[in-house]
């Protein structure tokens, strides 16, 4: 098991940070720096996915009943999504 | 066979860059540092050096490209002064930090405004924290032969640093001095192939100057502190391998009459050469009087400097740069705090002259050092002294 990124000492690094593990990107957790969440009413929802194609995170998956729904782990809480979905299914509510 | 020949120093520069055999030169040319990258030219559109001649619309986007080249494990050179390196200085961090071992001249200029030319340290002192290695030169042979030894420095496994290679502009870049060009054969065998560690490669991808977050910035940052600080025990091997190998000796810091002067005088490049000449003069005159020579500016060679001023009374330190607003010579104020924990210290008096390429004498630097033991004598109000103002 490699160390947590968070206990990492300066020796651990590789030459000046390089990362030599492709894809390590996924598992940076970008919702740390959310303020707001989406929240969705689905009974509203047509499948069309346009939330999935303008996350800049590429956080939107289809749940088992094949909405759209944004992974917390990754959502940074943008709300782009919110405002491009054409019938107002997502609204951003302030994360406590 | 080793060659003696006359040569403009700049051309000089560009013959030892052909010597290391550089793979790219990304450069942009600006005074005076262009006859470098012009011979460059030349040498590689007749085929006499075999490399990838990037030009490039400014110094942010050639510095941007030895970025790329070294990443790639190419050799890189480039060189730049003045205005252009303050162009280049976001790039500079990013190619301490990213640790690629780039090779770089800087004919050293003031910086405007005024607009001026010509040379002094201001330059230098604007990317003093930028984590390169960065050595002084007094004379063309010096900057020839650590422009050489800089790739040996730069790309060794231990050191992995871009190296900034120093020397005064006009006085050295435009001069035509007597120099020693080595064999091509004995530059390569002396240079190792660089072999960068982690290149980029397709068969291998790697992500270079990634994202640090501040769980991880402050061991980034730690890492390379280390790295540059232990980088002075390559430097020194590298030297003395050069010695052996060509038969001249460089030290972090060098002295001229030191041994058993109670004042030093200290310079940096090449006004060394005349304050030398001034130090003979004095010394006939009875005065008793040294010079320190500081060639390594980073890492700062803090053992080597105490060495040198133990039993010291007076330590006169020249700066051709100004702190303004500040201490005055951003170098005097590093040494001032370099000794401050010394018991016995060395009074230290700080003099800036040599401003935006005007000379210092003879007869100057004999004034700026009796100055000096007179101010080390009965003290001064004043953080440091100009040299040469009209009031
Ligand atoms: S809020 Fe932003 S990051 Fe989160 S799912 Fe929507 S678009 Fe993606
Ligand atoms: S954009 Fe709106 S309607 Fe379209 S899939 Fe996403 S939530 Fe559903």
């Amino acid at each position: 098991m490699p160390k947590p990124d968070n206990e990492l000492t300066w020796k651990d690094l590789e030459i000046g940070c390089i990362v030599t593990n492709p894809g390590s990107a996924a598992v940076y957790r970008t919702g740390d720096w959310r303020s707001q969440r989406p929240e969705y009413d689905f009974s509203r929802c047509i499948k069309c996915g346009v939330c999935q194609m303008n996350c800049p995170e590429d956080s939107v998956k289809k749940n088992e009943l094949g909405y759209y729904e944004a992974d917390l782990y990754h959502c940074k809480g943008c709300g782009i999504c919110s405002r491009e979905c054409p019938v107002w299914v997502i609204s951003m509510k302030e994360e406590s | 066979m080793t060659k003696r020949v006359g040569m403009e120093v700049s051309v000089a520069i560009a013959e030892a860059v052909k010597l290391a055999d550089a793979d790219v030169v990304a450069v942009y040319p600006i005074t005076p540092q262009t006859h470098i990258v012009e011979h460059l030219a030349e040498l590689v559109v007749s085929g006499e050096l075999d490399a990838e001649y990037i030009t490039v619309e400014s110094e942010h986007s050639a510095m941007s490209a030895c970025l790329g080249s070294a990443a790639a494990g190419a050799r890189t050179y480039t060189a730049t002064a003045s205005q252009g390196l303050e162009l280049m200085q976001e790039t500079l961090y990013v190619a301490s930090g990213m640790r690629l071992p780039i090779v770089m001249t800087v004919a050293n200029r003031a910086v405007s405004a005024p607009l001026s030319i010509w040379g002094d340290h201001s330059d230098v002192m604007t990317v003093r924290d930028t984590g390169w290695i960065q050595i002084f030169n007094e004379n063309g042979q010096e900057v020839v032969d650590n422009t050489i030894c800089a790739f040996r420095i730069a790309e060794n496994r231990n050191v992995l640093l871009p190296v900034m290679v120093h020397m005064d502009g006009f006085h050295l870049s435009h001069v035509i001095e007597p120099i020693l060009l080595s064999d091509e054969e004995q530059v390569r065998a002396f240079l190792p192939v660089n072999n960068y560690p982690l290149p980029l490669h397709p068969s291998k991808p790697v992500a270079m100057g990634d994202f640090a977050p501040p769980f991880i910035y402050t061991e980034a940052k730690w890492a390379h502190e280390q790295a540059l600080r232990n980088s002075k025990k390559v430097i020194l091997e590298v030297w003395d391998a050069f010695a052996k190998e060509f038969g001249r000796q460089y030290k972090p810091v060098e002295t001229y009459c030191a041994e058993g002067a109670k004042t030093l005088l200290f310079t940096m490049g090449s006004f060394s050469e005349t304050a030398m000449t001034s130090i003979d003069k004095m010394r006939a005159d009875g005065l008793d009087i040294g010079l320190v020579k500081l060639r390594l500016w980073r890492p700062f060679p803090f053992e080597e400097l105490r060495d040198v001023v133990k039993g010291v009374d007076t330590l006169i330190v020249l700066d051709r740069a100004l702190s303004t607003g500040g201490p005055g010579g951003p170098v005097c104020s590093e040494i001032r705090s370099a000794f401050y924990n010394l018991n016995p210290r060395p009074q230290i008096v700080s003099f800036v002259g040599g401003l935006g390429g005007r000379d210092i004498t003879i007869e100057g630097f004999e004034s700026i050092v009796r100055s000096g033991m007179e101010i080390a004598k009965s003290g001064s109000d004043k953080e440091f002294q100009i040299f040469g103002v009209r009031e």
